[in-house]
């Protein structure tokens, strides 16, 4: 699917993102000599640096580009160390990078800072399987792991559509959400220990693997959502749960949005414990899937309905979770919550139904440049905060010209919506509108601007007007410059300068 | 050809085919405790009667589509997916154990149900194979015993009046078959794409009948003429490696792979 989106992607090359924030200005760093490169070269084998970084100076979505002239690729936390150590001493930017699939720019090079990847960093170092926790090398891709946890019976705790390239440290410095957030919880309670790299090379080694652990400030959590401004993320200690032998999967039509809502406080009712995804998306989503993938034909009969949800269980016993979800299907029925669904009778068609959720990102960003949001919300707002942008962008003749494709979608069972648009070509300032008003009717709704796609560089320039940001950047700030001083560790991102 | 067509479908459960497979630790079958689903044959053959069902409707043709499954009482839920596909009715043939049984007892169970319906079945929809044993014999040997007509591995079936014409999938390429009714179809996979169980049908699935009987009702002995001794997975895989030369390669194929 990634290398799909990026052929794609990059048949026209976004422009600069220096050029397209021009207020920004690169920082005292210094630039990249050749006696660095050989430095580098006494740390890591021939095939750990390349020059060629066209493909690690751009994002996913083709949004943010970057001019780096080397990327690194370290193999062990020793190599790490040397790298950030010498980086720090001759004051060279750093910009580490996982499997690069973040949406926010937090991953990609904003001017030439050296991108340390962590591809090649990718061992699973250990699994017990009486306990579940598994301890992994940074760049362990998630699905990678989930494949080798799943004959021992095990699964990943989150799952998210970029599984087949994102990388374990990657989802960490983000703390990634995903689809199963409902169920597992987020990263902050499933890692239980981790090993990262200070910017002064400093091996930092909590990789414990004991659930509780009350002795002292818990640290590692100051790295989880850090986005790598902190310091490298280079092994992780994940607890992860028993695989549900008996998985479920219904998408179901409904007339409103309150019908979604009243919905889902009936799944949560009927559901309980085997509840394990609640997804919504609105009509306009079905319509750009239907139009740039090739689906087979939509599952529920009723196509044309305003709001669809998808609904998934997951638990130890078909029999006992099929008897909880028929009751929940028909108290669905009976009380006129739902004009239709399905109910998949296998797996093959479970990952179709699947598909309808998973597909939207990709086909948007199939039709074109693409626009992204990802808010926290009274789930109760959601619809009104899409009609309200889709008027607000109507009323100024910009739909149809500027602007297509506005579509809600996402998670109501974590209270994150995903709103995605489509700009006519690479119109930075047609950005920064659309930006400033979901930006500004979330926080004046008492939203938040990222749920979970974190601040990167996208975000920045709210980040004093975010409720946490006015209350504690000070304190951000104090923390990032003890922790780095000289500030190279992922500079331009998550904290305005 | 009786009014209405009668179209009897019999529908295995097995276990799904995305599961993966691991031999139990006794080496005499797979692990079964793991997630199970309507054989996928058997789905188009389902949703193959129920599309027969559905065009013989706008001619004012009636037909009736019944499902019989063949197994412990889990089977049922086999049976409640093809009535929530649009199946009018199903048949629980009660087994205590369906490990051991076979397609010749099952062949010979479906022809004591069909001698002892009052009304006969005009046609026989099974899917080509079961997945998990993948023998490709039980409508083959059923039609055997019916004395029917057979066309196996359809792709597409057409029925005229009381002619049936079915276009089979063979290694040459496509054959088409006519034949009288009444007669026996296998599915192949191009025949149809079979429908998702909607929850309208689902609800009206459960007030359908469903009637249970046992081999011995029918006078049939299921027990096995087969016995399986053993069970193992494949010897795994070993990696290639790069040679560096014909010579090398040669003698690779010669003393190593013994193939030359």
């Amino acid at each position: 699917m990634v290398h799909q989106l990026r052929t794609m992607a990059t048949k026209v090359l976004t422009p600069l993102t220096r050029s397209k924030h021009p207020h920004l200005k690169r920082g005292p760093f210094k630039k990249l000599q050749q006696e660095d490169i050989n430095y580098f070269r006494t740390v890591l084998g021939s095939n750990q640096i390349t020059t060629e970084t066209d493909a690690h100076n751009i994002d996913l979505f083709n949004l943010y580009r970057g001019s780096s002239k080397l990327c690194l690729f370290p193999k062990s936390t020793e190599q790490v160390s040397s790298i950030l150590a010498y980086c720090n001493d001759q004051h060279l930017a750093v910009v580490p990078q996982g499997g690069n699939t973040g949406v926010s720019g937090g991953a990609v090079p904003v001017f030439d800072e050296i991108v340390v990847n962590m591809s090649k960093f990718n061992r699973i170092r250990a699994f017990d399987d009486l306990s579940g926790i598994a301890t992994v090398d940074g760049g362990v891709i998630l699905e990678q792991l989930d494949q080798y946890l799943a004959p021992k019976g095990y699964t990943v705790p989150l799952d998210l559509g970029a599984k087949g390239s994102c990388q374990i440290a990657g989802n960490v410095s983000t703390n990634a959400g995903g689809l199963r957030l409902l169920r597992f919880g987020n990263l902050h309670g499933n890692v239980l220990g981790l090993e990262v790299v200070l910017p002064d090379g400093t091996i930092l080694d909590d990789l414990s693997t004991l659930r509780k652990n009350n002795t002292g400030y818990d640290l590692k959590q100051l790295f989880i959502g850090a986005e790598g401004t902190l310091g490298m993320v280079t092994g992780v200690s994940l607890l992860t749960p028993i695989r549900p032998s008996s998985v479920n999967v219904t998408l179901v039509a409904m007339s409103s949005f309150e019908k979604v809502l009243q919905a889902y406080v009936s799944a949560k009712d009927h559901l309980g414990e085997i509840l394990s995804a609640f997804e919504f998306w609105d009509m306009s989503s079905i319509k750009v899937v239907e139009s740039k993938m090739e689906m087979e034909a939509f599952p529920v009969s009723q196509s044309d309905a305003p709001f669809y949800a998808l609904v998934e269980t997951q638990g130890s016993r078909d029999d006992h979770d099929k008897l909880k979800l028929e009751h929940y299907l028909e108290s669905l029925m009976a009380e006129d919550v739902v004009l239709d669904g399905v109910l998949a009778q296998d797996d093959k068609q479970m990952r179709s139904l699947w598909q309808w959720r998973e597909k939207i990102p990709e086909a948007i960003v199939a039709c074109g440049p693409a626009l992204t949001y990802d808010v926290s919300m009274d789930i109760r707002l959601f619809k009104q905060m899409v009609d309200s942008t889709m008027k607000h962008f109507e009323q100024k003749g910009l739909i149809g010209n500027t602007y297509q494709n506005i579509i809600g979608f996402g998670h109501i069972g974590d209270g994150n919506l995903h709103i995605m648009a489509n700009m006519t070509g690479f119109d930075h300032n047609a950005q920064e509108v659309f930006d400033k008003y979901v930006f500004e009717w979330a926080l004046a709704n008492k939203g938040s601007i990222s749920a979970e796609h974190g601040i990167g560089i996208h975000k920045v320039d709210y980040m004093e007007r975010s409720k946490r940001g006015k209350n504690q950047l000070p304190l951000m700030n104090k923390i990032k410059n003890t922790l780095d001083p000289r500030g190279i560790m992922n500079p331009y991102k998550l904290l305005p300068e | 050809m009786s009014n209405p067509l009668r179209i009897f479908v019999p529908v295995k459960r097995v276990v799904d085919f995305a599961v993966k497979v691991r031999v139990n630790p006794a080496k005499t079958d797979v692990d079964r405790n793991v997630k199970h689903s309507m054989n996928p044959f058997d789905e188009i053959a389902v949703e193959e009667a129920v599309r027969i069902k559905e065009a013989k409707k706008a001619e004012k043709k009636e037909v009736e589509v019944v499902a019989i499954s063949c197994g412990t009482a889990k089977a049922q839920e086999t049976l409640r997916t093809a009535l929530a596909m649009g199946a009018d009715r199903a048949v629980h043939v009660e087994v205590k154990d369906d490990a051991t049984l076979q397609p010749l007892a099952v062949a010979k169970l479906l022809k004591a149900f069909t001698d002892k319906e009052e009304k006969k079945p005009d046609l026989f929809i099974l899917g080509k194979q079961a997945i998990d044993d993948d023998a490709n014999q039980t409508g083959q040997m059923l039609a055997g015993l019916l004395n029917w007509p057979q066309t196996t591995f359809a792709s597409k079936v057409t029925i005229e009046n009381e002619a049936l014409k079915v276009t089979r999938e063979i290694d040459g390429g496509l054959e088409t078959l006519e034949t009288k009714i009444p007669a026996i179809i296998t599915t192949d996979l191009r025949l149809n794409e079979p429908r998702y169980a909607s929850l309208p049908n689902i609800m009206k699935a459960k007030k359908k009948p469903l009637v249970k009987i046992t081999p011995e009702d029918l006078g049939i002995d299921v027990s096995p003429r087969i016995q399986t001794i053993k069970v193992e997975e494949p010897a795994k895989r070993e990696g290639g490696r790069k040679v560096e030369s014909v010579d090398e390669l040669v003698d690779k194929l010669k003393n190593e792979a013994k193939v030359l």
